[in-house]
């Protein structure tokens, strides 16, 4: 199955001399599913071929067979780091297909799940990028603030990971006080971690020496390539969607757009270890300032009404019926509509004829844009460097996979 | 400098490929040209390059299948001026049993994997494309799972009667 090097591209003469290896697809930087054929003059990458690797979402084609409801739990396993990113993308561009306003107190309560899977993300990616330079320590550190933020999603719609928050419409039950109240000891607690965090890293003379300078890319090959969030932000481009083509009153909201200067692994550690801030000061403003009102828009025709009121409403058991046979008026058209995930754009080009199922839809994945500029990145470093460039990149497996 | 409207953008296209201009739409307000196939370079490479215009950020390639009124494959083209702010989407469409477009990556290097991956679902040819192989699915798969005639579910099955759920 495994692709065989291809020795073209090769600059080196003397061909002899040069060694073929494969850095994964079972190294654990490579998640086991990239494989790397790298070619090597002594302990320098001179060429790289990536391969992907087979995870089989068929997420395009199941979207196909399914009703636009049904479509949500998929849109979980893409970036399963922030999973509800993902849900809010896909509902919005649903809601803008269908003509849909949310309610203001919607869009607030989806910009605190989306800035909290934000932070998760960024958790991860950067302590991972720490393991992979040796420092544990700080990984198993910031995993119990992971766990915390988990517990807030359990306690918003009952999951964790695969979180199938929200609904078309609206959210699928409001915040209990429970919820609030985990959040608001997430917000005590965390910026001390995240500080000890940022001191175990940030001006470590070993971490430097490992990220400065390495897997750089400038800033014109990142948007030639279609770089987008923080690895485009860290080459100095402060491209945002947030801010650039604001969406769930994003508008609302003061923050700023950390930008780095070198594009290189380290800028890349930087722009998220800063933007984990600025995640915690949105989701501040939008406690402050959340609107009262209901948590859902009044389309009974669209959104599932709740449960109970279909076991005691003739209506509610009606428009249940309706839509979860799939009888919901959907316009025709095409649309994108994009927000700003964890890792960079993430864009629903959707196709529909007017039918119970989107004719096509196609999911602009980041990581698949980054991924192919990961061999250009490398040339020239070393194996070490090369795991270190791919932990920053934040290459999540199952959004790659259409 | 004039501001860059849709008009701006409609204008200065149609002046310079007017004849390669099929249909201009705005679905939900993003300006949309459908073009023949043969000028996608072309207008790439103006789109680029143009001072006013300056569309260099490739947001997205992928592929559409239609089978009404005819059997027609198309290539989908996002693009944005980030300066600016606008996005604009163009589209190409040749028959199914032609499916041969220029590539893109003379002018974006994010084309490429984009035009493997177009190319490994629907089997549309992007010519001059440096190494177009599947990328998502194996190589012997002989197929083109998104196209319209592959059904996802197993059509032999007799346990699900599609009429039954309006499908």
């Amino acid at each position: 199955m495994l692709t065989q090097p291809n020795n073209t591209n090769t600059q080196v003469t003397d061909q002899s001399e040069l060694t073929t290896l494969n850095l994964g697809p079972t190294h654990p930087a490579t998640h086991g599913v990239f494989q790397n054929i790298l070619k090597m003059d002594g302990e320098k990458i001179v060429d790289s071929e990536s391969t992907i690797g087979y995870i089989h979402r068929a997420f395009e084609k199941l979207a196909e067979r399914r009703p636009f409801y049904q479509i949500t739990p998929l849109t979980d396993r893409l970036n399963y780091c922030s999973a509800p990113i993902n849900n809010m993308g896909w509902h919005m561009t649903v809601e803008k297909l269908i003509g849909v306003e949310v309610p203001k107190r919607v869009e607030y309560l989806r910009v605190i799940i989306m800035e909290l899977s934000r932070i998760a993300d960024h958790l991860i990616c950067n302590s991972i990028l720490g393991v992979d330079s040796g420092a544990y320590s700080g990984f198993l550190y910031v995993m119990q603030q992971r766990e915390k933020i988990y517990e807030i999603f359990e306690e918003i719609c009952g999951a964790r990971l695969t979180t199938n928050i929200g609904r078309i419409g609206g959210l699928e039950r409001d915040f209990t006080p429970a919820a609030f109240a985990k959040i608001k000891t997430l917000l005590d607690e965390f910026p001390i971690v995240w500080k000890e965090m940022e001191s175990l890293f940030n001006r470590n003379r070993i971490f430097m020496d490992r990220t400065i300078g390495v897997g750089a890319i400038s800033a014109e090959r990142a948007l030639n390539y279609g770089f987008t969030g923080p690895n485009l932000r860290a080459a100095g481009v402060d491209y945002d969607v947030r801010v650039m083509n604001p969406y769930s009153s994003y508008q609302d909201f003061d923050f700023e757009i950390p930008i780095g200067t070198n594009g290189d692994t380290y800028d890349r550690f930087m722009v998220r270890s800063e933007e984990v801030w600025q995640s915690l000061s949105i989701i501040r403003q939008a406690l402050e300032k959340l609107p009262a009102g209901p948590y859902h828009a009044e389309v009974p025709d669209i959104y599932l009404p709740p449960k109970e009121e279909v076991y005691s409403n003739m209506e509610a058991l009606i428009y249940h019926f309706k839509i979860v046979m799939g009888e919901i008026e959907v316009p025709k058209g095409e649309i994108y509509h994009s927000i700003e995930g964890a890792n960079g754009e993430l864009g629903f080009y959707l196709i529909s004829d007017g039918g119970r199922m989107p004719y096509r839809l196609h999911f602009r994945r980041p990581g698949f844009v980054y991924y192919q500029a990961y061999g250009e990145m490398i040339k020239g470093a070393t194996i070490s460097d090369a795991v270190m460039t791919m932990s920053s990149l934040n290459l999540i497996a199952g959004e790659m996979d259409a | 400098m004039e501001e860059l409207t849709h008009q701006r953008i409609q204008e200065k296209l149609t002046e310079k490929f007017g004849d390669a201009i099929l249909k201009v739409e705005e679905p939900y307000n993003l300006l949309t040209f459908t073009i023949k196939r043969e000028s996608l370079l072309d207008i790439l490479r103006f789109l680029y390059n143009d001072q006013e215009l300056e569309f260099q950020f490739l947001t997205d390639i992928t592929g559409v299948h239609f089978t009404a009124p005819e059997e027609v494959l198309g290539a989908v083209y996002h693009l944005h001026n980030l300066p600016k702010n606008i996005r604009i989407r163009l589209k190409a469409f040749f028959p199914k049993n032609d499916p041969v477009i220029d590539s893109a990556t003379p002018v974006f290097s994010g084309a490429n994997w984009m035009e493997r991956e177009t190319y490994d679902f629907f089997g549309i040819q992007f010519k001059g494309h440096p190494n177009l192989k599947r990328i998502l699915n194996v190589d012997d798969l002989g197929y083109f799972p998104l196209r319209k005639e592959y059904a996802l579910e197993d059509s032999t099955r007799t346990d699900k009667d599609d009429s039954l759920f309006g499908r």
